[in-house]
């Protein structure tokens, strides 16, 4: 079995983000990229997947300008053992992402397509129900455990994180899974992999090549900084905070 | 306009949230009609459609699918569902709340219907313009939607306020024919179970209190310390994601960017530093206190009053001081 593992590159989790005074979105130049974390453990996953036996070959994929070479490079360094750049700008939306995704699975037959539940940049939380659904796979989304049965079963128990609980769901393969935080914890890359992860091989492919209607039915109208709050004040009791919540703010 | 709302319903009622999204719909124009999409099987569903009826003076149609294939929330069938009655009705809306049921169905109803849906809706600016959050809040982006289909909308509930309701008024309920509703030839998604948290305790996502605790609190133990403050004051409790990681509660606790997002009267975060991913969940909250031993943390920052102390003497004080709940 083959997998597919879709890898974002972002905006990196620890930097505060700005809006840029135009309010066309928000600053990306010179600003720290990395990988998009929860593509990060969908592809830890997958590679746990593959050193259990159960995968022969982990594709990783990205989408975007040619920076994310970067991103597939980090990939290849962590274990896969090939990647896909689609050469793309960056303003598509996950529907477009989705039928890119759907065009090359059609091609690379994978038995699974894992995928970051969100990207930390749109938070949007879409691409891999929408990838899904175009290929009329079942979905597990959010998945904080993954099992995969044996070879002749072709099957996969998820747990995902729902907002009661946990919910397992068992799915047939081919299918996507999109993972939430608590899956596992991503590896490092040594060095002597990220050496080797430069003669692995990156095949880049154009919009064309996939043939993807690349129409777009949302526009950004605008960006905006969320209003502040207003600075609050530090009170130096137990007694002083009872009393402002009680007399001042009457919320208890 | 008219709107098709993905009902959520539970033991026989609708859920809170499904309401919320009622409120949103009427904030897409003049003249909307809302009609609720029930689904499930057996006499419980029966009972929330009959509830769905008058959840909303301005819901004027409930929508009941009752087979075996909707026993359980999965979202093939469901995304199907919603495309078939789609297919019968002329709908220009279709909304569902930002739940992890709404954000897991309706991307893929989007998908099925070749349109881009717009996830976690905070506000509603017209028929087809829409407010909602990026960067984990840090930034709000204003969209438009100019395709031709369907709208696809799952909306922060939190957002939505509901007021309380004098009107009463009942929608008509009608059985959705499903005799011609195809489904691929076998189900290639089983669901296999549940587990679920019992609580006495007040819904995160709608409590009036919000008592979290972050990492400092350092064990499952120390832990009990919050629900019982929670208790006191009639709130809920929350964590942060590293005390969820830590073991300290179950997951569905979260509170942030990827967890559930408040939006109390009162929120009061205990040993919480106040990472961007969680400032991201409680932003919306009237008031906020912080209690944390670092007078850096940049929770003090968001917070409307801080104590700078140690959390393990400070909850015991306010377990004896605090009034009991009204």
């Amino acid at each position: 079995m083959k997998i597919l593992v879709a890898v974002k590159r972002v905006v990196d989790y620890a930097v505060k983000i700005r809006v840029k005074p135009d309010k066309t979105g928000v600053d990306t130049q010179n600003v720290k990229m990395s990988m998009n974390p929860f593509c990060e453990i969908a592809l830890e996953e997958a590679l746990r997947i593959k050193e259990a036996g159960f995968a022969k070959e982990v594709v990783a994929v990205s989408i975007g300008p040619s920076q994310c070479v970067d991103t597939l490079r980090t990939g290849l360094a962590m274990g896969a053992d090939r990647g896909i750049h689609v050469e793309a700008s960056y303003s598509f939306l996950p529907l477009t992402i989705a039928k890119i995704l759907k065009s090359l699975a059609d091609v690379e037959n994978p038995g699974l397509i894992f995928l970051g539940k969100q990207a930390i940049d749109d938070d949007c939380n879409q691409t891999g129900q929408m990838v899904a659904a175009l290929l009329g796979w079942p979905q597990a989304t959010f998945a904080s455990k993954v099992v995969v049965l044996d070879k002749d079963k072709q099957s996969a128990t998820v747990d995902r994180e729902v907002d009661g609980g946990l919910e397992t769901l068992s799915v047939d393969l081919p299918a996507v899974i999109t993972t939430d935080l608590r899956l596992n914890q991503p590896r490092y890359a040594t060095l002597p992999n990220i050496m080797k992860a430069k003669s692995k091989p990156i095949k880049k492919m154009t919009l064309e090549d996939l043939k993807v209607d690349t129409k777009s039915d949302i526009e950004i109208v605008e960006v905006t900084e969320p209003p502040k709050r207003k600075s609050g004040v530090i009170v130096s009791s137990v007694d002083e905070l009872i009393d402002k919540l009680k007399n001042e703010a009457h919320v208890v | 306009i008219s709107t098709l709302i993905l009902a959520e319903h539970e033991s026989g009622s609708i859920k809170p949230q499904t309401v919320s999204t009622v409120v949103a719909a009427n904030h897409l124009g003049e003249s909307s009609s809302v009609s609720l999409l029930l689904a499930g099987s057996g006499s419980s569903l029966q009972e929330a459609a009959s509830q769905a009826a008058s959840c909303h003076p301005s819901v004027s149609e409930v929508l009941v699918a009752d087979s075996y294939r909707f026993e359980y929330p999965l979202a093939e069938p469901w995304a199907k569902l919603v495309d078939f009655v789609r297919q019968q009705r002329d709908y220009s809306h279709i909304l569902a709340s930002s739940s992890s049921f709404g954000k897991n169905i309706l991307p893929r109803v989007a998908a099925l219907l070749d349109v881009s849906p717009v996830t976690d809706v905070v506000k509603i600016l017209g028929s087809n313009e829409f407010i909602r959050p990026i960067y984990a809040g840090n930034a709000l982006c204003r969209v438009r939607y100019t395709g031709a289909g369907p709208c696809v909308l799952t909306i922060r509930t939190t957002s939505f306020p509901v007021t309380p309701i004098t009107e009463s008024k009942k929608a008509t309920i009608s059985q959705i024919d499903l005799s011609k509703f195809k489904e691929d030839a076998v189900s290639r998604s089983r669901y296999v179970g549940q587990s679920t948290q019992d609580t006495e305790r007040p819904d995160l996502g709608s409590a009036r209190v919000v008592i979290t605790g972050g990492r400092a609190l350092k064990s499952v133990e120390n832990f009990k310390m919050i629900e019982k403050l929670a208790e006191k004051l009639g709130g809920a409790v929350g964590a942060t994601r590293a005390a969820v990681d830590a073991g300290y509660v179950p997951n569905d606790l979260q509170v942030g960017q990827t967890g559930k997002i408040v939006a109390p009267e009162l929120y009061m975060a205990f040993g919480v530093s106040g990472a961007i991913q969680h400032l991201a969940g409680i932003k919306d909250s009237k008031v906020i206190v912080a209690v944390n031993k670092d007078a850096d943390a940049p929770i003090f920052q968001v917070a409307d009053y801080g104590l700078v102390g140690d959390l393990f003497e400070v909850i015991p004080e306010l377990l004896e001081k605090l009034p009991e709940k009204k």
